[in-house]
């Protein structure tokens, strides 16, 4: 099963809409509470990211009997040094994105937590891509 | 304790869901970071009290799989979120105490914290 779904920039409103609908998806698919959970929750993370720090992008989800790979392409700016990105309380959310209850820092290590693979590749000027997977 | 004891014990209204009164609820969080709802790794039977009122907190409760939600010092719900908690089936319920009041109350009944 292939999906796609488009994340507007500055979109806050709409973010979530993806990983809700990948949450129906794999319900419908008898997935385990769990399983989704961890998958919606670092989709979510990742959504947010890309209209928080980023100019929105393309939402690519894979789903076959194993497992589910999502892979989040945003279109920039990039980020300048990922290993301190993924340091649990390093943000730099505007105070617009505090407000709406994020900017803590914990979304990258979040994902990392919740997924069973994680690749990060960035470009600066260009945008980020996260491929993650999590196995049924 | 039942949804609905919640609810008298706080003074607090249904927004959405009052058919789920009768339910149990066993755990309480209180946040009002978004971030750090997300990272919790249980989901059963918990109350989420914040004070943050918008989409995202019905967005974050959605995927972190926690079920009913009480607004603190009377924030007011747009009809966008009552769209979605009803479509997932969530309890919203407001109440006009503080969160430090709401957390004291409940805790001192018997309603037990995640950590
Ligand atoms: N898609 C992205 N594009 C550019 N920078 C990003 C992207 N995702 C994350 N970052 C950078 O990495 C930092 C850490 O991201 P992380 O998700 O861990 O925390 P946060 O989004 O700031 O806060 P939280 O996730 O707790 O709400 C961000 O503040 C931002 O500087
Ligand atoms: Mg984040």
């Amino acid at each position: 099963m292939h999906f796609e779904y488009t994340i507007m920039e500055n979109d806050f409103a709409n973010a979530g809409t993806a990983s809700s609908a990948i949450k129906k998806t794999l319900k419908h698919l008898n997935i385990d509470a769990n399983k989704i959970k961890r998958v919606v929750v670092a989709v979510y993370e990742a959504e947010v990211n890309a209209i928080a720090h980023a100019y929105g992008g393309t939402i690519y989800v894979d789903i076959d009997g194993e497992k589910i790979i999502v892979k989040i392409a945003d279109k920039g700016p990039g980020i300048p040094d990922i290993a301190l990105a993924m340091q649990e309380g390093y943000s730099t959310a505007s105070p617009k994105v505090r407000e709406m209850g994020f900017g803590a820092g914990m979304g990258l290590p979040n994902i990392k937590n919740n997924v069973d693979d994680l690749d990060i590749k960035t470009q600066i000027g260009v945008g980020t891509e996260i491929t993650m997977i999590v196995k049924f | 304790m039942k949804i609905k004891d919640i609810a008298e014990l706080l003074d607090a209204t249904f927004v959405t869901g009052e058919s789920h009164a009768e339910e149990e609820i066993d755990f309480g969080f209180a946040s009002d970071l978004m971030s750090d709802v997300l990272t919790l790794k249980q989901s059963d039977r918990i109350l989420l009290l914040t004070g943050l009122c918008n989409i995202q907190t019905i967005r974050t409760a959605e995927m972190a799989n926690i079920e009913v939600v009480l607004f603190v010092r009377n924030k007011s719900v747009t009809n966008e979120m009552i769209e979605i908690a009803e479509e997932e089936n969530m309890v919203l319920l407001q109440c006009k105490y503080s969160l430090f009041r709401a957390v004291g109350m409940l805790y001192s009944k018997g309603l037990s914290p995640i950590f």
